[in-house]
């Protein structure tokens, strides 16, 4: 199992080269001068100079390309330009705020989803299970920024549950404060996982060993909890890992409508300022986000179901 | 007394196009000791019998809906409660499944699968349930039992299955097995190893066993008393010997007409023509009347005919042919 997991790593590395080619060459073919898109165009011709030599501008493609290398091996995925920081400094302020809302949004869409699941598979074909899929399938096709504003006008604004956006200190405050982005996000991903897995508790409750355990005597909450729901959340694992890697580069409208300062709103702000360094480092570091995601789901899977193995 | 004995059971299943009576009235008894086979081509009603005595229907649509089904000292189960009935399986009834590769759940080790059974039914600790599972995987010829606790299903071969999943039904020494095909999944030199586990358990125990099959062979092998299914009805049922070497009813005489070449045996084999009729419809009268060559216009009249003896046999060999019941009247 370790050893899968040190070779899995490794053969992460050109696969992360290729990353940091592709975002280090999709702005460079991005048109115009860079120094000038940052200075603005009342820049004097000396200060743009300066602007280029400072950021190796003036340098081969390849030199440039290899500056960004290094910045990304050691770590600090380079300087910004707006807030004079190193990229990492920046990540690493915001990063907790984003897997906040990923986590917490699967938590949530995880409580959502499993007793409706439960519900639609264990009256499969019934009015209540149309019923539970046209709900879900809705909750699905409503656009996440109209959602946020119809929770902050309903909540936060009329009811006053929650506040309407930001974030507090401690771990509480924040559990309440990020709740509605949180949900928001975790919606669409209780639609997912409640189609699927009721899709897979239909398949489980038919399986055989279903009546193997029904045929010892277990009585009906035993051998759902032991047998039907184990095997059906293996398929639920996967739906998870591809989700998760979407949230992470798909929470930037909910953080920036909740004013959540995580790493969606870094990249909005960059994008405004045209903190080209940023935007390259910040597409770097997402690659790098949602690969790792992938290899937990693969070991999540594989401790999950005894006859997958990571290879 | 009878161990098990069944009046007039009736199961149905909801289909799209209708309500099928897989099980139409179906009666057999079985003794303490005896290992009863129950045999009949596919969709016939035999595996749907057995289901319905532990109301085990797989997750289809399906219910009792009429006979009773008496145990020995536990009553009618087809009037029990889901709770209580849950108490006697496994206990007083066991289930051995058809396909080994299938009827293990595939991400629980085969110990806690076999641990699952007796702590449900007896109070006690988990290494005494674990030593326990030990000696019955000894029990049905497992080597080295205490690896196989810790192994999940995919990493055994489809016999050491098959006797894992008997292993989990001895568990509690139940006083019957219903077996349905278990040896139809595995090859032949395995599928005779599994049968004398039964048997030897059987004779050890006296254990009772149901055994349902579409084999012949395993029948005259194993079997103490059979019944032939045909269409949801029983149409024969007797002493293993006295069935196979004289069927009285059409569709047996059929049966082991299409048999293939058995040694000693110089006639080609005879197909039955045709197909089993609707189960959701079926036709009045004899079930198989529509493929019996023997048919009279009579057959096919009137509710399914009866199980009768035949006169002056006593060892209740029964078959539920109009002819015979005319013939012996006559006589």
């Amino acid at each position: 199992m370790f050893l899968a997991i040190l070779k899995r790593l490794l053969m992460l590395i050109p696969v992360l080269i290729g990353i940091t080619l592709i975002s280090f060459l999709l702005l460079q073919i991005m048109p115009g001068d860079p120094a000038s898109r940052a200075m603005g165009s009342r820049a004097s011709a000396e200060d743009l100079q300066a602007m280029r030599e400072l950021w190796g501008l003036d340098k081969p493609i390849w030199v440039q390309y290899f500056y960004f290398l290094r910045d990304c091996v050691t770590g600090s995925f380079g300087v910004s330009i707006f807030h004079k920081q190193p990229i990492i400094t920046l990540v690493a302020d915001r990063l907790p705020y984003t897997l906040a809302i990923v986590l917490y949004s699967t938590v949530i869409a995880l409580v959502i989803a499993l007793p409706f699941a439960i519900l639609a598979a264990a009256n499969r074909g019934r009015f209540l299970d149309v019923a539970i899929r046209q709900i879900f399938v809705v909750l699905i096709a409503l656009p996440p920024f109209w959602l946020c504003y119809v929770l902050i006008l309903w909540l936060a604004l009329n009811l006053g549950m929650f506040p309407t956006g930001g974030v507090g200190t401690g771990f509480f405050e924040n559990l309440y404060r990020l709740f509605l982005p949180s949900l928001v996000v975790g919606l669409s991903t209780a639609a997912l996982i409640q189609q699927s897995l009721r899709a897979a508790l239909i398949d489980a409750m038919k399986a055989d060993y279903v009546d193997t355990a029904r045929a010892k005597g277990l009585r009906g909450y035993e051998v759902f909890l032991r047998h039907i729901l184990p095997n059906s959340l293996i398929s639920t694992i996967s739906i998870i890992g591809v989700r998760v890697s979407w949230i992470i580069g798909g929470t930037v409208v909910v953080e920036k409508i909740f004013s959540v300062p995580g790493l969606g709103s870094l990249l909005i702000d960059s994008i405004v300022s045209r903190d080209l360094p940023v935007i390259r480092g910040l597409t770097v570091f997402f690659a790098i986000l949602v690969v790792t995601v992938n290899l937990i789901a693969d070991i999540c899977y594989a401790l999950a179901d005894p006859r997958i193995r990571l290879e | 007394m009878s161990l098990l004995s069944i009046h007039d059971l009736v199961a149905e299943f909801d289909s799209p196009s209708g309500i099928a009576r897989a099980v139409d009235g179906v009666s057999f008894d079985v003794q303490p000791g005896e290992i009863f086979g129950i045999v009949g081509e596919s969709g016939c009603g035999k595996s749907a019998t057995c289901r319905a005595i532990l109301r085990l229907f797989g997750g289809a649509p399906a219910r009792i809906a009429g006979g009773r089904i008496l145990l020995d000292g536990v009553g009618d189960l087809a009037a029990l409660h889901e709770r209580q009935l849950a108490q006697v399986r496994g206990r007083d009834v066991a289930f051995i499944f058809q396909d080994p590769l299938t009827a293990l759940n595939p991400t629980m080790k085969i110990g806690r699968q076999i641990t699952e059974v007796i702590r449900r039914h007896q109070n006690i600790t988990r290494a005494k349930a674990r030593a326990a599972a030990l000696q019955l995987l000894r029990d049905v010829h497992i080597t080295s039992p205490e690896r196989r606790l810790d192994s999940y299903p995919h990493e055994l071969s489809g016999g050491l299955r098959q006797r894992v999943v008997i292993a989990m039904a001895l568990a509690l020494r139940p006083r019957l097995i219903i077996a349905d095909e278990p040896t139809t999944a595995l090859d032949v030199t395995v599928q005779d190893q599994i049968l004398r586990l039964l048997k030897e358990r059987r004779d050890r125990l006296g254990t009772s066993i149901i055994l349902i099959t579409h084999d012949l062979g395993v029948v005259s092998q194993i079997c103490d008393r059979m019944a032939v299914m045909y269409a949801g009805r029983v149409v024969e049922t007797g002493p293993v010997r006295e069935v196979l070497d004289s069927p009285s009813h059409p569709y047996t005489q059929a049966l082991l007409a299409a048999l293939p070449g058995q040694v000693g045996r110089e006639q080609a084999l005879t197909p039955i023509e045709g197909a089993p009729p609707s189960l959701i419809s079926p036709p009045p009268g004899c079930r198989f009347a529509p493929r019996c060559k023997l048919a009279q216009p009579d057959c096919a009249i009137g509710p399914p005919p009866p199980l009768h003896a035949r006169d002056g046999v006593s060892s209740g060999h029964v078959d539920a042919c109009i002819l015979n019941e005319v013939a012996h009247g006559a006589a």
